[in-house]
């Protein structure tokens, strides 16, 4: 047994020596014409089963099966926001990828820069705001989801309090929790929001640690904007309920999750490789939403009644009719001072500015 | 009340690995060998302990793996410092950074396994009893361990012959070398439990307290227990105080949060630093004191035949 595993192994490394060989003497084989087009992607953390990086890389395999052997898709993981992603993004476009797709928001000055150098690629920078001839952006109106999650815990909350573990104060972050706090507060006007900041996108010991701090003050509803899938274990748990963020976790929480706001790439990611391919490709600037299918509702827990299942169906349709915004005023923020007037909706860059909590979350935003 | 009962809970709970390992690095310590490999023991203890956890899906089972990885690792150390009489502080450092690599390579295929944990204690009648019915009897297992280890340690070091030579050697290993006691076999020992002790923090980590992998989860409770035993000053009674402390810190600016206070985070996170060094300040004000807490040969090798 052990001998057969150890020759496989070899034959195995003599497959790959005989494959690099190979690829030197034939260079450029995606270049030929009837050869694959060459995709790349880069991702910030490890793709483990679970998380933003998972969700990317759902989108890339999802990608690749729509597409079959039209397309050949590479990716590098793990790779650290700053000098180091300069240099990936740099080889990924040396090795002859003809469309890079780079899914971290701190890659977005190495993706303009090295841009510059190969006019000739195509990329895709997500979550970031800088566009140039060749490099187009892309991002989710997560919120739209948040808001459907928020709804669903103002329905299940019995103490009328939510707690939600956060990572950074940065705008989306925040336009997450308001669109939280709004939804639930449209079901439940008594329900309040507990936000804790632990400072770090993953760190499952601090993530842990708030989760189980916010239930210790009353929150039965829990959520997240980190990583990990550490909030969803510790409502588990707690038994209280848990909304997650970026996968569905009903694995690490089978009774604890009441539903989740996934990402889903893989749609747009073939559409804009087809693109690629048939030349019609242009940087733009995507911001999609539960209409473009780029954010999906979780499955609801079963403990969820099903006129609530219903009503936040509903309300989702509303949101892809584009008949009804989660951010519709009259929105005042938990000073009590008006930010906007009744009936107005708030525009897209107004939005992505956002820094300060509506009313209904405690606490004041650390700036 | 309720709520002040929550917070010893997760008070004790975030403290217990920081028992463990300033225990354990204590005991190392009062025999004169300084190791400050603490975090990557730790580390490697946690992914053992969660493999083990995730193949034959036993938390006791794999708390014992975990504990003999910790010991495993500590043997590498005390066989480059004692015996081969590397420098202790460069070997310290790279266990350290050895055990948080080889840690993250061996993990990489378990990283999101979901385990069972490891089950707070359930007494039936006594568990539900308020107030002190939580406190005295719903605990994790591991905080009762790691509350008899430090009775353990307490009386070894002071109330046993064995004891009293692992603190000679700590002061003088060539007087205790000289009336004949194994000077490097007891170092050994010491370094080894120490080792076990870390490798058992790391394993409460990734099978009690937060039941999953990944890389560098442990997120630098090894240099705080480092900074721990300092603290301390040496004496296992106040590493369980400070480890309380320290362990409580984050905590309560979660609570403080949470409640709506604002204390910055990051002033948080360096007290216990900040502690230390405070400690470490007014002991080193005058050398008596110095004398009768840090031990004397404390990171000096020593070697029989020199």
């Amino acid at each position: 047994m052990v001998d057969s595993t150890r020759n496989n192994a070899r034959r195995h490394a003599l497959v790959t020596l005989a494959g690099a060989v190979a690829a030197t003497i034939v260079p450029a084989r995606a270049q030929q014409p009837g050869g694959a087009y060459k995709v790349a992607f880069v991702y910030v953390s490890p793709i483990s089963d679970a998380g933003w990086t998972f969700q990317h890389d759902s989108g890339r395999r999802e990608m690749e099966k729509a597409l079959g052997g039209k397309v050949v898709a590479q990716f590098v993981e793990n790779v650290p926001e700053g000098a180091d992603a300069e240099r990936v993004i740099r080889e990924l476009a040396q090795a002859g990828n003809q469309l890079v797709f780079t899914t971290s928001f701190g890659y977005m000055n190495p993706t303009i820069k090295v841009a510059k150098s190969f006019p000739g690629t195509r990329f895709e920078h997500a979550t970031g705001y800088k566009t140039d001839a060749n490099v187009g952006v892309y991002n989710a109106r997560f919120y739209e989801g948040r808001y459907l999650a928020g709804m669903v815990a103002g329905r299940m909350t019995k103490s009328n309090v939510a707690g939600y573990v956060a990572a950074f104060p940065i705008p989306e972050v925040v336009m997450g929790i308001n669109a939280f706090t709004r939804g639930m507060r449209a079901v439940n006007p008594k329900a309040e929001m507990k936000v804790v900041w632990v400072n770090s996108w993953f760190d499952p010991g601090r993530e842990r640690q708030a989760a189980e701090t916010l239930v210790s003050q009353g929150a039965d509803v829990l959520t997240h904007h980190t990583d990990s899938t550490a909030v969803v274990q510790a409502a588990e748990a707690k038994k209280v309920h848990a909304v997650a963020y970026h996968s569905d976790m009903s694995k690490y929480g089978p009774n604890a999750q009441i539903t989740a706001v996934t990402h889903q790439w893989g749609a747009y990611y073939t559409q804009r490789v087809q693109d690629a391919i048939a030349g019609r490709w242009k940087p733009d600037n995507v911001w999609g939403g539960l209409r473009d299918g780029m954010i999906k509702m979780g499955p609801f827990g079963k403990t969820v009644p099903k006129d609530v299942q219903d009503l936040v169906n509903r309300t989702g349709a509303d949101i892809v009719a584009g008949k009804f915004h989660p951010f519709t005023g009259p929105i005042k923020d938990n000073d009590g001072k008006e930010r906007l007037a009744q009936g107005q909706v708030m525009p897209d860059d107004v939005l992505q500015k956002m820094d300060y909590y509506v009313e209904g979350v405690q606490g004041k935003l650390p700036k | 009340m309720e709520h002040v009962v929550d917070l010893v809970v997760l008070t004790l709970a975030a403290g217990t690995p920081l028992v463990y390992a300033a225990l354990g690095e204590l005991v190392v310590e009062r025999s004169g060998v300084l190791n400050l490999g603490v975090e990557g023991m730790m580390l490697v203890g946690a992914v053992t302990a969660f493999i083990t956890a995730v193949v034959t899906g036993s938390s006791w089972l794999a708390i014992a793996a975990g504990t003999l990885a910790g010991a495993l690792l500590a043997v590498l150390f005390a066989v480059l410092t004692l015996s081969l009489m590397a420098n202790q502080v460069a070997a310290g450092l790279a266990l350290s950074l050895f055990g948080a690599g080889l840690s993250a390579f061996v993990g990489k295929p378990y990283v999101s396994r979901v385990i069972d944990a490891l089950p707070s204690l359930q007494v039936p009648g006594l568990t539900d009893l308020p107030v002190l019915g939580r406190l005295v009897f719903g605990l994790n297992p591991l905080v009762y361990v790691s509350v008899l280890l430090l009775v353990a340690v307490q009386w070894f070091l002071y109330r046993t012959r064995a004891g009293l030579v692992l603190r000679a050697i700590g002061e003088s290993p060539g007087s205790a070398h000289a009336i004949g006691y194994p000077v490097v076999r007891i170092r050994y020992a010491a370094v080894v439990f120490g080792g076990a002790c870390a490798g058992l923090a790391g394993a409460y980590l990734a099978v009690a307290y937060t039941p999953l992998w990944v890389e560098g989860m442990t997120a630098g409770r090894g240099w705080i227990a480092l900074a721990l035993v300092v603290f301390a000053t040496w004496k296992p009674g106040r590493v369980l105080a400070g480890a309380y402390l320290f362990g409580g810190v984050t905590l309560a600016q979660f609570q403080a949060q949470a409640s709506g206070t604002e204390i910055p985070s990051q002033l948080l996170s360096m007290l216990p630093y900040v502690a230390t060094i405070v400690v470490l300040a007014i002991i080193s004000r005058d050398a008596t004191s110095i004398r009768l807490n840090a031990p004397a040969s404390l990171g000096k090798p020593f070697h029989p035949d020199r």
